[in-house]
């Protein structure tokens, strides 16, 4: 999948995460804000490149501002914001 | 056993991760009214990963998917199908023709996936007065419709009338839907009572819909389950009566009698298929004894 404009997903609610997907030259580049940033930094980071390699997606900035979402919210807002970001929707 | 279904907005994940723990019986992951057109897309992610992940045991699943007259229907199918909800619920239902359409195109997800077929069932959202006039045919028309569910506001705009309270304006098609759907074996459910604050309105309407012969109610609010779920469940004196009537039944068997009476009553066999549903929601709720 080719990232060719910027999209976002999800709300800054509660249990949910807001994620930004915008067009990138050279590779990967996650950036995380998170209120359970040092027990969960990684594992959120780990879930965001699963679903970056299932989408086949090898240049993107992605950024997550992580407002608790349990694992599969933010697996699911980081796809949509995929999605959108290849201009499927 | 199915007494209360509780809408929850298919894009909330606040309320959802928590929707298993609201005391309802089924929950509904709410794909259509409660998502703006422009957030469809990521609602049907959420909640395929919410079927695929999460689980939420403990209670039944049910999705809301779009009704068929617009584009979104078939791709809410195709992402929720398979991960095996409970059900799925048909929206503005006119007539047989609409639920075969998604029934055949969620056979096609089951055979591709390689589940069993009629592993998801509908429950079909009658709220046209098409529908209303069609429920007998809604109700028989295929193996996986297993119940049906009144949605009054939608209703009552087709209707042109005022939604009340008292709802005077859709008794007729309480009674219609019930009757289609007992006449087709399936269940029925009744309209939510929209008034979040209004207990005793609540109970109110609740009891009235069971007296009508509905299986229980759908509710917008967590606020409104316990209520259902209490006015749907048997009162401990119908459970004691139940286990009477059972019980005289079996005394009766081995005594080589053929007729029985209890409290002056003869027993029939409505009396004791009624006796048997009593016991299995007791069973169902409470744990009980079994009759076999």
């Amino acid at each position: 999948m080719k990232i060719v404009k910027n999209a976002v997903a999800g709300t800054l609610e509660s249990s949910d995460a807001y994620v930004q997907v915008s067009p990138n030259e050279a590779g990967i580049e996650i950036v995380l804000e998170s209120v359970v940033l040092t027990q969960f930094g990684d594992a959120i980071k780990a879930s965001v490149m699963e679903v970056l390699a299932e989408n086949e997606v090898t240049n993107a900035k992605v950024s997550v501002n992580d407002r608790g979402a349990i694992d599969c919210t933010i697996r699911a807002r980081v796809e949509t914001a995929l999605k959108r970001a290849q201009g499927e929707n | 056993m199915r007494r209360s279904m509780l809408f929850i907005p298919g894009n909330t994940p606040s309320l959802i991760v928590n929707g298993d723990i609201l005391g309802a019986d089924s929950i509904i992951l709410d794909l259509e009214d409660a998502v703006s057109p422009a957030e469809k897309d990521s609602a049907r992610i959420l909640v395929r990963n919410t079927l695929k992940h999460l689980g939420l045991k403990g209670c039944e699943i049910v999705i809301r998917i779009n009704p068929v007259d617009t584009d979104f229907w078939y791709k809410d199918l195709d992402e929720i199908v398979p991960h095996k909800p409970d059900m799925i619920m048909l929206p503005k239902v006119n007539g047989p023709e609409d639920v075969k359409k998604v029934s055949e195109y969620i056979a096609g997800i089951e055979e591709k996936c390689g589940m069993e077929k009629n592993t998801v069932k509908i429950i079909t959202l009658i709220e046209t007065t098409m529908g209303v006039e069609n429920a007998f045919l809604i109700a028989g028309c295929d193996e996986r419709v297993t119940a049906m569910f009144l949605g009054a506001e939608d209703l009552t705009a087709d209707l042109r009338c005022v939604r009340t309270k008292e709802g005077a304006e859709i008794l007729y098609c309480r009674q219609r839907l019930v009757t289609a759907a007992r006449a087709c074996g399936v269940d029925v459910y009744d309209t939510p009572f929209t008034d979040v604050e209004d207990i005793e309105g609540l109970y109110k309407d609740a009891r009235f819909a069971k007296a009508l012969g509905f299986t229980g109610k759908v509710s917008i609010s967590p606020r409104h389950v316990e209520g259902i779920n209490e006015v749907f469940s048997p009162t401990k004196a119908e459970i004691e009566y139940a286990h009477e009537v059972l019980d005289i039944i079996e005394e009766a068997k081995r005594m080589g009698r053929g007729v029985v009476s209890l409290r002056g009553k003869m027993i029939d066999a409505p009396i004791v298929n009624r006796a048997k549903q009593v016991i299995e929601m007791e069973k169902a709720i409470y744990g009980g004894t079994d009759h076999e």
